[in-house]
């Protein structure tokens, strides 16, 4: 199983950029299955369901922090993604804290950010652009050339060992590198690790245990399947 | 990071040590000898038919004009050039330089971009001053910094050429006008960018001095393309590219007889200028020579 996660805050661009990327790698001959972790709404399952025909899921975070939720529910969602008979699990998640990133070693990350958004943002949203492997910068076709290479110089400033792709994610112009990188990746270990350090904090994710799924936490967790409920003594 | 190894796209973000290795430099530290050609090879236009032409070649120091109504395609014809399309935009256009697929490092590193394109936007969203954003993508576009400053003093001379309304190194980009901006970005592509391939679209609509803009333009040798309505900018050039429905509908090389009503059409275009000038100055137009230009 190859797992990509795609982050990036509310509207960059993910789900356009996404459904042009899935397309084309059905066209390579992998299978995707697609879930999407928001906070309180999200419809993406379904339209990439209806126009794909691909297995999809959601959850929403509610009270968690997507990222943490994700750790949460990642394990049990590449066992339902293979149980699906997927070769590939895509990942959309609106990383909101900015304090943590959602990728895992082996998974491939990729942040999405406009190129709209002002020169100033990638120094502003941390880990979640710098433990990334590529970004993608969405909305090219809103800015001028000058101004989309002055936003790829501020990228590399703050984030140098990031892979920069521009995209129109509306025409899907310049994806296929990306379904090339995804289709790339190596497959992922039984045990899947966060990359990074998450935050200081009280809950076992907050302390440093990078170890995904709810069964090697405590505190308030959730599975896949159930909303958040108490582990623990 | 461990899975970085298996992207293998070679030279993406590397400016570092092989950006001079085997490029011929010019006296910037900056290559652009080396490109001779640009061809497209044609698409197909929103009705899904074939482009007119297999194959396009334009050389060094051709001028063309992209011509066609509104919705015509222009935008998106220059927009293709500017992408390397390969097969993968709405078009199925593809684009070569010097008759061979341009290798990923154009896309990829602008120190390294042969083109420069002028868009249509008359706005800029970028919350920098002018100072910063020009400092920033001089250092970007040229490999050494050491330059930097007599090119952005150069950039903000030759745009203050074109607007009536000086900009400042201070102001916000944000607040500059319609014609604050356009004039920006003709001179920021010119000075900064210094590409052997110049895209424009629509400079005619700018509010901007047209005729100091093709004036100074005129001074380099490069392969300019027009996209534009302006029939004196279309007469000076040696193509027109017809769009029609997405489509290249046609190529026309500008004819003796076209070449000949040249000068008359400018002269036209100087008078008009004036008048408009005036009138915008709240200037009273009066006894008007009109008798040399027809
Ligand atoms: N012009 C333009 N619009 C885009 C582009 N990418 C996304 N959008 C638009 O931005 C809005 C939010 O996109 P969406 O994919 O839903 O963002 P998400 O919240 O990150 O999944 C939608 O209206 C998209 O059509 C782009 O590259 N260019
Ligand atoms: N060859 C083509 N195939 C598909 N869509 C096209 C093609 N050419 C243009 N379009 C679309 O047509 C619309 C108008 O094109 P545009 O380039 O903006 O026109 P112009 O600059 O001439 O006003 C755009 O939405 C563009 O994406
Ligand atoms: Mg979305
Ligand atoms: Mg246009
Ligand atoms: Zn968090």
């Amino acid at each position: 199983m190859k797992l990509a996660i795609c982050a990036g805050t509310a509207t960059t661009g993910k789900s356009a950029l996404l459904h042009h990327v899935i397309p084309r790698l059905q066209r390579r001959g992998w299978s995707v299955a697609f879930l999407k972790i928001d906070v309180q709404y999200a419809d993406e399952d379904e339209r990439f369901a209806r126009d794909f025909s691909i297995p999809t899921r959601k959850v929403y975070s509610g009270d968690l922090c997507p990222d943490h939720c994700n750790v949460m529910v990642l394990g049990d969602a590449v066992q339902w993604a293979e149980k699906s008979g997927a070769d590939i699990l895509l990942v959309e998640t609106a990383g909101l804290c900015l304090r943590c990133a959602p990728y895992v070693d082996r998974g491939l990350g990729i942040v999405v950010v406009e190129a709209t958004s002002g020169m100033n943002l990638p120094r502003k949203i941390g880990p979640i652009l710098s433990l990334a492997d590529i970004a993608v910068v969405t909305k090219i076709d809103r800015v001028s050339q000058a101004e989309r290479e002055v936003f790829r110089a501020r990228i590399m400033e703050a984030a140098p060992q990031v892979r920069i792709r521009e995209v129109n994610a509306l025409h899907g112009i310049g994806v296929d590198p990306i379904a090339d990188a995804i289709a790339r990746q190596p497959d992922i270990d039984a045990e899947l690790t966060l990359r990074g350090n998450p935050p200081v904090g009280t809950c076992t994710i907050c302390v440093g245990k990078k170890t995904i799924g709810w069964q090697s936490h405590f505190g308030v967790v959730r599975a896949l399947e159930n909303q958040t409920f108490y582990r623990g003594e | 990071m461990a899975n970085q190894a298996s992207i293998d796209w070679s030279g993406v973000n590397g400016r570092g040590g092989q950006l001079s290795a085997n490029s011929p430099l010019d006296q910037g530290g900056h290559q652009q000898s080396v490109i001779r050609q640009v061809s497209i090879i044609g698409g197909k236009g929103r009705d899904g038919l074939h482009d007119a032409i297999d194959r396009l070649d334009l050389n060094m120091g051709d001028v063309v004009s992209v011509v066609g109504p509104t919705g015509s395609g222009k935008t998106t014809l220059i927009n293709d050039m500017e992408l390397f399309a390969d097969g993968d935009t709405p078009t199925g256009r593809r684009i070569l330089i010097n008759g061979e697929t341009p290798p990923e490092v154009f896309r990829d590193d602008p120190s390294r971009n042969p083109i420069a394109l002028i868009t249509q936007h008359t706005s800029f969203l970028s919350d920098l001053p002018v100072d910063v954003f020009l400092h920033t993508h001089a250092g970007i576009r040229r490999s050494s910094s050491r330059e930097a400053d007599e090119l952005v003093r150069q950039t903000l001379d030759f745009a203050n050429q074109l607007t009536g309304e000086p900009i400042s190194l201070s102001s916000s980009m944000t607040e500059l006008s319609g014609g604050q901006t356009r004039s920006l970005l003709i001179a920021d592509a010119t000075i900064i960018c210094d590409t052997p391939i110049v895209l424009l679209d629509e400079v005619e609509n700018a509010g901007i001095n047209r005729s100091r803009a093709l004036e100074l333009l005129r001074g380099y040798k490069k392969i300019f393309i027009f996209v534009t309505h302006d029939p004196r900018i279309a007469l000076l050039s040696d193509y027109r590219i017809i769009l029609r429905d997405g489509r290249i509908a046609d190529v026309l090389k500008t004819d003796a007889r076209e070449r000949a009503l040249a000068p008359t059409v400018a002269r036209f275009d100087d008078v008009l200028s004036d008048i408009r000038d005036r009138l915008r100055q709240g200037l009273r137009i009066e006894n008007f020579d009109f008798g040399d230009v027809a």
